[in-house]
């Protein structure tokens, strides 16, 4: 056996491994939570009977055991179950509410890092000077401010006050019901869909929670950055680029910032992982039917069978993109292996 | 060539190219599209037959129609819906609806076959508020007997002992009697499920409006039943999910939405006297109490209870932490209800509750532990309490949690004290009066479990007595029987009955007509017209 395939086996193992771990647990803690997820499909007054009969029917009068391998045995035949609260299959209710939450996270990590990266190597370069005052503070405030603050103050100010942008949720009522769903990203779908009218409608609508979560993640990339760069700035071939008489451009993004770009990796794959967990505030205050939204809500009810899909698809989503950032690092450092 | 720079500003700058006024925010709402920004995250199914909360009762009641309903403004009537008339056999046991002309939203006609394959099917499927028509006698196997179709407009009711012709029509109001199309649903019946799952997205009903979308925690259309009874110039009704009350105002203060339901106090104070919005205000059926546990010994005494009573400052807490969304009442039957007590005989009187506490031998009080809702406004009440009470000497320790764990610990009988809230299922006085005082088991595997269940009371002088009035066939004598029974209860019950809850619908001066019931089914678009 090569050492890549023992490498890849290994990871694979351990990823599996990690699924597994993190669907006991989800499953556990929802089954101890001290909910009855019966009350959320029949309601608190249903008669006795009722209850009895229902919970018979959901499986939950079985041995804990005995639900968690019940559960595992249709989720790897890929029966994720149903949702008490929305009759659906959970599969289904995922595939509507995740894209929403895809195009608010990857919208808010470009504009985050497109803005966050330049400003964080910005401040690095003028260190301890105004211009890195400035970016402190406004960083501070970024990261400091709770979300649901900004988000609120956003749909007070922008939308209400000055009427610039539209209010809370994914598309105006004109629009609603009118684009047939195929990727699930409105943007997208209304593209192809060919109109424009509701391609606008829809960027329109993800500007506030896009901008609100691109400014909290961005506080976190550009003092990560500038740490990283005031690092990077002190090597001696920085000085030695400097000595050779390179433009301070070209030592900067030429041979500074490709060293802190490895370190970077992480930092943007954490950031997107977070964001993709679903922004459960803005997601709220902005009506945004996202994965947040859905989770919590579930988790609310004690409705589990998606709290433990979703918390399965989240963990995914971290292992994935742990791959990815490390796939990255052997790109972009040559001296990884 | 477009330089790095220009590049970096671009991609920064993009994203804000919606505020500039190029994607213009959206204008008022279409004249006949009415738009309500409402939280419908807690809604399971729209089968009438199986829904059994508020949000989906009150969709259920604009799509469908029932033999008849409460009357809108006086709650001893009921009006015809379905049915045009009604009589009872003398042993008020056969009961004879004649059906009046209506039409499903397919354009078939409603025929008594209907009505009666729709009480059938509720009795069949047997979910959660079945139980209001099955005490009647009506169980699976006998339904098919009990429930017939004399002919196309003749429905006829049998029920297992002489029943008040009263009590069976507001059992009968209610959605579990909802008259669905039985050949529309038995053509969506999939595994003999009766057409439930179909039915729980899609309806087949003749009322105002039909279903156009339900994408669950995000937004119902309710698009015009061409062949139903509304007449206002309304085509289609979209409820929004908005979860936020202020985001709610705010999509009301612009004009997106036309009504917001679910604002708090203090919202509903700031737009106070705006002449841009009228407030809709109702008591509903939900009401605010304190359940005392009787496996708790310092709790098990009358005076305690009393004592209890009288400390409270029930005038305080409505005015300073409820003063819009609830009113002060104390006893078992929603205001709004046939035979509902609205007296509130008890108020702060702490020398009173002290001499009570001294007289049940607790002079130095005792140590309890309350549960309740972390949701407001029950921290602030809980807290308020926790001072009233400790002003006679009862130590209160709060415990705050999430609602569904609150009523997951009373269902297991291990609360002490709980403040939490209960929702009448029907429009009867009797629907209270049973599960408030009727439990005929005390026992921890009892087969029926009541709200006094939970907290481990059981009074058979008050059973007997919320029986009798339940069975008596003289609808005056019956509303009589049901007063006395509450003013009794709210003398001498472990139960304290704080607030009724009022809810509150701001509208556009643009709405007219949008009326509240008492129950979430008498939520009704059927008036509404939108200038």
């Amino acid at each position: 056996m090569t050492s890549r395939v023992k490498s890849l086996t290994k990871i694979l193992s351990s990823v599996v491994l990690t699924l597994l771990g993190l669907s006991i647990v989800t499953f556990l803690i929802g089954r101890v939570m001290p909910v009855d997820p019966v009350i959320a499909a029949v309601g608190d007054n249903a008669p006795e009977e009722v209850i009895v009969r229902v919970r018979a029917e959901m499986g939950l009068d079985q041995p804990l055991v005995v639900q968690y391998l019940h559960y595992l045995g249709q989720v790897l035949h890929g029966d994720f179950g149903m949702s008490v609260l929305t009759k659906n299959p959970v599969a289904v209710d995922i595939a509507r509410v995740f894209p929403a939450t895809l195009e608010l996270a990857t919208g808010a990590l470009l504009l985050a890092a497109l803005i966050g990266i330049p400003l964080g190597v910005w401040a690095a370069v003028r260190q301890g000077r105004l211009v890195d005052q400035i970016i402190r503070i406004v960083c501070l405030a970024g990261h400091s401010v709770p979300v649901f603050v900004l988000s609120l103050l956003s749909l007070l100010i922008v939308y209400a006050k000055l009427g610039l942008a539209p209010g809370p949720g994914r598309q105006d009522i004109l629009y609603d019901g009118m684009i047939t769903p195929v990727t699930g990203l409105l943007s997208i779908d209304t593209l192809l869909a060919g109109d424009l009218g509701a391609f606008c409608d829809a960027l329109a609508h993800m500007a506030q929670p896009v901008i609100i979560l691109a400014y909290f993640s961005m506080a976190y990339i550009t003092r990560m950055t500038r740490a990283f760069m005031i690092d990077a700035l002190k090597g001696e071939y920085v000085i030695t680029a400097r000595a050779a008489g390179l433009t301070g451009t070209r030592v900067v993004w030429g041979h500074a910032f490709p060293n802190v770009a490895v370190q970077l990796v992480t930092v943007l794959a954490l950031t997107y992982a977070g964001l993709l967990e679903g922004a459960v505030v803005s997601e709220t205050v902005f009506s945004w039917p996202g994965l947040g939204r859905y989770l919590t809500n579930a988790l609310m009810n004690g409705d589990m069978n998606p709290v433990v899909s979703a918390t399965l698809l989240i963990g995914t989503i971290y292992v994935g993109l742990n791959l990815l950032a490390d796939l990255l690092y052997r790109l972009l450092d040559p001296r990884v292996t | 060539m477009i330089s790095r720079r220009n590049l970096l500003i671009g991609g920064a700058v993009a994203p804000f190219i919606s505020y500039a006024g190029i994607f213009s925010a959206s204008a008022d709402t279409p004249r006949d599209i009415l738009v309500v920004a409402q939280q419908i995250d807690n809604m399971t199914s729209l089968d009438p037959h199986e829904s059994f909360e508020a949000v989906g009762g009150e969709i259920i009641s604009n799509m469908y129609q029932k033999l008849v309903r409460p009357n809108k403004d006086d709650p001893s009537k009921v009006d015809a819906q379905l049915a045009a008339s009604w009589s009872a056999d003398a042993d008020n046991k056969v009961f004879t609806f004649k059906l009046a002309r209506q039409t499903f939203s397919s354009g078939a006609r409603v025929t008594a076959e209907d009505a009666a394959f729709s009480l059938q099917r509720a009795i069949k499927m047997n979910k959660g508020a079945a139980f209001i028509i099955n005490q009647f006698g009506f169980t699976a196997d006998n339904v098919a007997e009990r429930v017939v179709a004399a002919d196309a407009e003749t429905l006829v009711l049998t029920t297992d002992k002489p029943t008040s012709i009263a009590f069976l029509l507001y059992c009968l109001s209610a959605n579990i009697a909802a008259v669905v199309e039985k050949k529309t649903v038995l053509a969506n019946e999939v595994n003999g499920d009766m057409g439930n799952a179909w039915l729980q997205k899609n309806s087949a009903g003749s009322g105002d409006f039909l279903l156009q979308s339900w994408k669950a925690s995000e937004s119902i259309a309710l698009q015009l039943n061409p062949h139903g009874p509304y007449k206002g110039n309304l085509k289609r009704v979209l409820i929004r999910h908005v979860v936020d009350p202020s985001a709610q105002l705010l999509l009301l203060q612009k004009g997106d939405a036309d009504i917001a339901r679910d604002l708090t106090s203090e919202q509903l104070q700031a737009i106070e006297g705006d002449k841009n919005f009228v407030r809709i205000t109702r008591t509903i059926a939900s009401l605010m109490l304190m359940s005392l546990n009787q496996n708790v010994e310092a709790l098990q005494k009358p005076e305690v209870w009393q004592a209890i009573r009288w400390a409270l400052d029930y005038d305080g807490m409505q005015k300073n932490i409820v003063p819009m969304t609830h009113k002060v009442h104390q006893s078992f039957e929603p205001e709004g209800f046939p035979g509902a007590v609205n007296d509130t005989p008890f108020l702060k009187d702490v020398e009173k509750a002290k001499a009570l506490m001294a007289k049940a031998g607790y002079a130095d009080g005792f140590d309890i532990v309350m549960d309740h809702y972390s949701a407001q406004p029950y921290p602030d009440l809980a807290q308020a309490i926790q001072a009233s009470l400790g002003a006679i000497g009862i130590r209160v320790q709060l415990q705050a949690a999430e609602n569904r764990q609150v009523l997951t610990k009373m269902r297991a009988r291990q609360h002490q004290i709980a403040l939490s809230a209960w929702g009448t299922d029907y429009f009867d006085a009797n629907s209270n009066a049973e599960v408030f005082c009727i439990n005929k088991d005390n026992a921890d595997d009892a087969k029926s479990k009541p709200f006094a269940w939970r907290s481990h009371y059981k009074n058979d002088d008050f059973a007997a007595k919320a029986e009798a009035a339940r069975d008596e066939k003289d609808p005056a004598k019956r509303i009589e029987l049901y007063e006395a029974l509450q003013r009794e209860f709210m003398e001498n019950s472990p139960f304290i009955f704080l607030f009724q809850t009022q809810k509150n619908a701001v509208c556009s001066t643009k709405v007219t007509g949008f009326r509240l019931g008492v129950l979430s089914e008498g939520n009704s678009y059927s008036e509404t017209i939108k200038a």
